[in-house]
């Protein structure tokens, strides 16, 4: 019998055949499987051939609007930075997205990354990816050779192994805490919707962080960031990032030291989680690619509490909703702002 | 030279013994729950795995930052501007645990850094006692690029581990002369034999000859080969396979001034990262994903080799492992020789 996944896989080739057909697009933006087991590599599928390569599974863990704005570029003539795009239709590009993705869509629209009328979105309603960090946990770092996944079950194989886990104990933790699990916005939809999802606490990680103390909280972020390399994967798999040069690369001026200090490394880490304050859909990419396994997304979970507590407001849902730290209003909360309050004491 | 024997659960007692002389560390589990160089005093359970610590070897020789002199830049003082070479760390380091791969990893790098001073010192600071492999993992390759599980290439003691005991042998002067002085038990005829057997057995009888193979490459046909395409395409160009790979080796120089103190620091840089070809100009020769992704493995496996002999990769696997988006050397290694 087959499997859920394996359903939408073959559903998901037949519309991306026909859509490369039918040249209604250039490209199709999906993932093929990767050399080691639970890993996948995000694939752009350029021809009818390509198709077969696509897969779907639950270890598509990278968020795959990161590669939009630059696939669709690729398509357009080439031009100076400030020049403007030629006139007329440009190639359109395919794309698979499940909830989270399809908000990052909806952010990238509205902050003019990318134009929705030049790609097809398939979408599927996600039933939560796997952290293979969790997995390899599980099992105490013995070796895995080959991972094959049922509806609700990871069979495991290795040298002298065998397990059978279940599927939601390994699922990601921004997974199980995600309520819109359904695309936002989508052309062609696999599967049925399935509705927000009720959770009991969605912010029950940042809460734990929360009820410390200042000393105690500032401790667990620097112990959190202690083993950071600076490779940027967090940044580079973000599709929030898409400054043409990030301010750890600027160099007229330098923002932040280049070397292993942890002051630079803290700052790096505040200021990535600062620039996705309500921009940031919880993807959880950032974490998922982090080799050292650094929990940076509890810091964009934060900021996802407080703009959700201050303008009620989460990103991705509307097209129509502006992003809030990108509009202005008269009645917007300014509480936090500090020379407010050192105004008011002076009166 | 002589071979020793100790028993296992004596190895870090006899280790501690040079606490007051070296700085010691090996792979062990972190704090953070993974496998990773960690100080001998933080070693509660000793265990020498299956696999390799997360981080490389070239975390001890390429620290970050390397300072490369210091100055004052305070006008008013009289030795303004004046460049003074760093204080070099008195205390020498041993690294134990490491596996062939990554010892060999130091005699690659030797070779672009042959008269660089500040690795050469660090290299004479370091005893590696490395420690050859029985098995390997799915993600080694270390024979397919010219290694071997039991390569002894850049280590100055070579230990095996034959169950009940550990057998020394050393390798380098430097090796020897620690070995000597320690106290330990000469290896007997029936453990020096097993240690030959076992690297017998373990060595690869049918090495390839891939650096050969590269070498007599066309070099334009790998470079306008048309499988870059496909792998930039994944590609996010961050820094995981550079910073976590023992021969990547490339830096960037900066001088950082605070409170009228400065210092020229070298750390690592990523070809990865657009910044790392951007000229003064604003021109940027690699300036995309293409490029740099094509120039990462062009370097470890037709520049390297066309230039010093063997390819810049020692077989690790860390790569395979860690990357964001699963791309395999292995299979980058295999298209280029299909090529």
């Amino acid at each position: 019998m087959s499997t859920i996944n394996a359903r939408i896989e073959q559903e998901l080739k037949s519309i991306a055949r026909e859509l490369l057909d039918s040249k209604e697009i250039e490209a199709f933006i999906g993932y093929k499987k990767g050399s080691m087991p639970m890993t996948m590599t995000p694939f752009v599928a350029r021809s009818i051939e390509d198709v077969e390569k696509l897969c779907w599974n639950s270890f598509c863990v990278l968020n795959l609007a990161n590669y939009l704005p630059q696939v669709l570029r690729s398509f357009e003539p080439p031009r100076r930075p400030n020049e403007p795009p030629p006139e007329g239709p440009l190639p359109k590009v395919g794309i698979v997205v499940t909830g989270c993705w399809s908000r990052n869509i909806v952010v990238q629209i509205q902050e003019n990354q990318i134009e929705r009328d030049r790609i097809v979105i398939i979408g599927i309603s996600s039933r939560g990816m796997i952290d293979k960090k969790k997995v390899y946990k599980m099992l105490n770092g013995h070796e895995v050779t080959s991972v094959e996944e049922k509806d609700n079950q990871l069979i495991v194989k290795g040298p002298d192994l065998y397990e059978e886990i279940n599927r939601w104990d390994v699922v990601r933790d921004n997974c199980k805490t995600c309520v819109h699990p359904d695309p936002s916005i989508y052309d062609v939809l696999i599967g049925d919707l399935k509705g927000e999802r009720q959770i009991r606490n969605r912010f029950s990680q940042v809460e734990e962080i929360e009820i410390k103390t200042p000393e105690e909280r500032w401790n667990w972020f620097i112990s959190e960031i202690s083993s950071c390399i600076r490779c940027y994967a967090c940044r580079n798999a973000c599709p929030l990032c898409y400054c043409p040069t990030c301010f750890v690369d600027d160099s007229r001026p330098q923002w932040v030291g280049k070397s292993k200090d942890q002051v630079d490394t803290a700052l790096f880490h505040i200021l990535r989680a600062y620039h996705c304050a309500g921009r940031c859909t919880d993807c959880g990419s950032c974490e998922s690619v982090c080799p050292m396994g650094i929990k940076m997304r509890i810091l964009t979970k934060k900021l996802q509490k407080d703009v959700l507590e201050l303008y009620n407001f989460e990103p991705g849902l509307s097209l129509d909703t502006p992003l809030p730290l990108s509009t202005y209003k008269l009645d917007d909360p300014q509480d936090f702002i500090l020379t407010d309050i050192k105004m008011g004491d002076k009166k | 030279m002589k071979d020793f024997t100790i028993s296992k659960s004596q190895f870090l007692d006899f280790l501690s013994e040079f606490k007051k002389e070296f700085d010691i560390y090996g792979p062990n589990e972190t704090s953070k729950g993974f496998y990773d160089w960690v100080a001998i005093d933080q070693i509660e359970q000793f265990e020498i795995k299956q696999g390799l610590p997360k981080s490389s070897i070239k975390t001890f020789l390429f620290p970050q930052p390397e300072i490369l002199f210091e100055f004052s830049a305070n006008f008013k003082d009289p030795a303004a501007y004046r460049l003074k070479e760093p204080d070099f760390k008195e205390k020498k380091i041993i690294l134990f645990g490491v596996r062939p791969c990554d010892a060999r990893s130091i005699s690659l790098n030797s070779m672009p850094y042959s008269e660089d001073t500040y690795f050469q010192k660090r290299l004479e600071q370091i005893l590696v006692f490395g420690f050859l492999c029985k098995s390997v993992c799915s993600t080694c390759f270390c024979s397919w690029v010219g290694g071997s599980p039991v390569s002894m290439d850049g280590m100055d003691i070579a230990v095996f581990d034959l169950e009940d005991a550990y057998v020394l042998r050393p390798i380098t002067k430097k090796g020897e002369e620690l070995l000597n002085r320690a106290g330990l038990d000469e290896a007997t005829d029936v453990e020096k034999e097993a240690f030959n057997r076992l690297v017998k057995e373990n060595s690869n009888k049918n090495q390839s000859n891939t650096a050969d193979i590269l070498k007599s490459k066309d070099l334009f046909d790998l470079y306008n080969a048309s499988f870059w395409q496909e792998l930039s395409d994944a590609c996010i160009n961050c820094g995981t396979c550079t910073f976590l790979c023992p021969t990547c080796y490339c830096f960037d120089i900066q001088d950082e001034v605070l409170k009228g103190k400065g210092r020229r620091i070298r750390y690592w840089d990523s070809c990865m990262f657009p910044l790392f070809t951007l000229h003064a100009s604003g021109h940027n020769p690699r300036g995309d994903k293409l490029k740099r992704v094509r120039n990462r493995f062009m370097h470890k496996l037709k520049y390297f080799p066309d230039r010093f002999g063997p390819i810049s990769c020692v077989g690790c696997g860390r790569c395979i492992r860690e990357c964001p988006v699963s791309i395999d050397i292995r299979e980058v290694l295999r298209q280029m020789l299909e090529t």
